[in-house]
């Protein structure tokens, strides 16, 4: 495929926009392998995404995750839907091997029922390695499917690990699912996952217990709250004050109600000014993208010596390896300058 | 594998191991997924009884480089031409397409001249299909 820059055949990036799907998923491809092509395709779509509402969905493996998604999707599919059926994305991140960087990527299974519904997409992203680049490749393929029409767009993280709090804090909302046998009150008021959640489901609700294990949830959760206001004024940080909802993703009881929720927040923080999860989606990309630019300027032909010399160095205990980033950058300024 | 630097050549091989049909079970897709993860391939997985446009709809998404159709009901000769037919109605004519389960030898011709491009039998090795992969698939650098 041949897109000239001259604009006489159409980018992907214009006809991912203009619904051609295989466009779509041939980018979101470029711009998880991180190409040039995909860089210079997110430039152009960037201005013309920020509308949809980000939703991260994460859990422990097993909890129900995947099928709570597919549940949503079908809510939201639903032609009597009360806000009408609208396009939804699913990014569905799992786990690479850190020692032959493969992967398998499951998440499709409990999502088939929706494979004929061309306003249903859902890509599957491999973690390839550490969460931070994860989270930049996320958001990057979030704003090329905000762009390209979804309005609602559900990323379900990886099961288990460090990641998924990140992927989870650079969404609008985020869902934290529970099953009900997961634990006891003392789960609930460990730091951590639980901490991010701006809705906690307590998925398997069909389960003996689910109701015991919302209110236990709820209760803890709520521990210290009349404190907030105090909190706030003396300029620490308010913790999150998670609504605790019910849903059973194999009936599809409570999942409308899930839904709703998830509207009435979208709306909410549409209206709102400060919307801090923008700026930390905005700082989290930009920060990704800094460090890349770094590694491949420290890389690239002139200071690429000086950067191995450095290296060997420190890996010598000859050098301090705050010292020596220092010199590296201070290098790098002198190189630009002559 | 790095994660700090671009990649653009080192980058997984996407591969959908998909099941078209009526199969009760899905061991020897699980098993080949299982393995061809540990090659450094990214597997994606779909579960069983799928239809072709359901496989046809999931390669397309996903952009996959290989799609694995496991099939042991011998209605091979029905889905997987409707299903590489239905990769080159999208303009998936560069995807490379392997089918394996219980396919007779005599029914191997009609489906390579479907677009199958290789079907692997009972007792192939992991390795003769990752090597196959590896030897096969189109890069499509541009």
């Amino acid at each position: 495929m041949t897109d000239s820059p001259s604009g006489v055949s159409p980018t992907l990036a214009e006809r991912a926009r203009s619904g051609d799907r295989r466009a779509l998923a041939r980018l979101l491809t470029e711009v998880e392998n991180r190409t040039s092509k995909g860089e210079e395709a997110l430039r152009a779509l960037y201005p013309l995404a920020g509308h949809a509402h980000l939703v991260g969905i994460t859990g422990a493996p097993g909890s129900g995750k995947s099928t709570l998604v597919a549940g949503l999707v079908s809510e939201a599919r639903r032609h009597d839907a009360p806000a009408g059926p609208r396009p939804v994305a699913v990014i569905a991140v799992d786990p690479s091997s850190p020692i032959t960087g493969g992967a398998i990527l499951g998440d499709r299974v409990r999502m088939q029922i929706h494979a004929g519904d061309r306003d249903v997409f859902i890509r599957s992203m491999a973690s390839r390695g550490h969460g931070g680049g994860l989270a930049m490749a996320t958001v990057a393929a979030a704003a090329v499917l905000d762009a390209s029409g979804f309005p609602l767009i559900l990323i379900e993280t990886v099961g288990t690990g460090q990641s998924e709090v990140e992927v989870a804090a650079i969404a609008d909302t985020t869902i934290v699912v529970q099953a009900p046998e997961m634990g006891d009150e003392v789960q609930a008021i460990k730091a951590g996952l639980l901490e991010v959640a701006d809705i906690v489901v307590v998925n398997k609700a069909d389960r003996p217990g689910a109701d015991r294990a919302a209110a236990q949830l709820r209760a803890m959760l709520t521990v210290g709250a009349q404190h907030d206001h105090a909190a706030v004024a003396a300029g620490r940080p308010r913790p999150k004050r998670p609504d605790v909802m019910l849903t059973s993703a194999l009936t599809g009881a409570g999942v409308p109600e899930l839904l709703a929720a998830l509207d009435r927040r979208a709306s909410r923080t549409r209206s709102s000014e400060t919307d801090g999860t923008a700026l930390k989606r905005a700082e989290a990309q930009l920060s990704g993208i800094l460090a890349q630019r770094l590694a491949e300027r420290l890389r690239s032909g002139d200071v690429a010596e000086r950067r191995e010399a450095t290296l060997r160095a420190v890996a010598a205990h000859q050098l301090d390896p705050y010292t020596a980033a220092d010199e590296l950058l201070a290098a790098l300024t002198d190189f630009d300058r002559a | 594998m790095t994660d700090t630097a671009t990649h653009t050549t080192a980058r997984p091989i996407k591969v959908l191991i998909a099941k078209p049909g009526l199969d009760g079970h899905d061991r020897g897709a699980k098993v080949l997924a299982r393995g061809l993860r540990d090659e450094g391939f990214e597997v994606i997985y779909t579960g069983l009884r799928q239809t072709p446009e359901m496989i046809v709809s999931a390669a397309l998404q996903e952009d996959v480089d290989v799609v694995g159709l496991s099939i042991l009901s011998g209605a091979h000769m029905t889905l997987l031409p409707k299903i590489t037919a239905g990769l080159r109605d999208q303009g998936m004519d560069d995807v490379l397409v392997t089918a394996g389960g219980i396919i007779p030898d005599d029914d191997i011709p009609a489906l390579e001249q479907a677009g199958i491009a290789r079907v692997f039998g009972p007792g192939t090795t992991i390795r003769e299909v990752s090597d196959f992969i590896r030897a096969s698939v189109h890069r499509r650098e541009e």
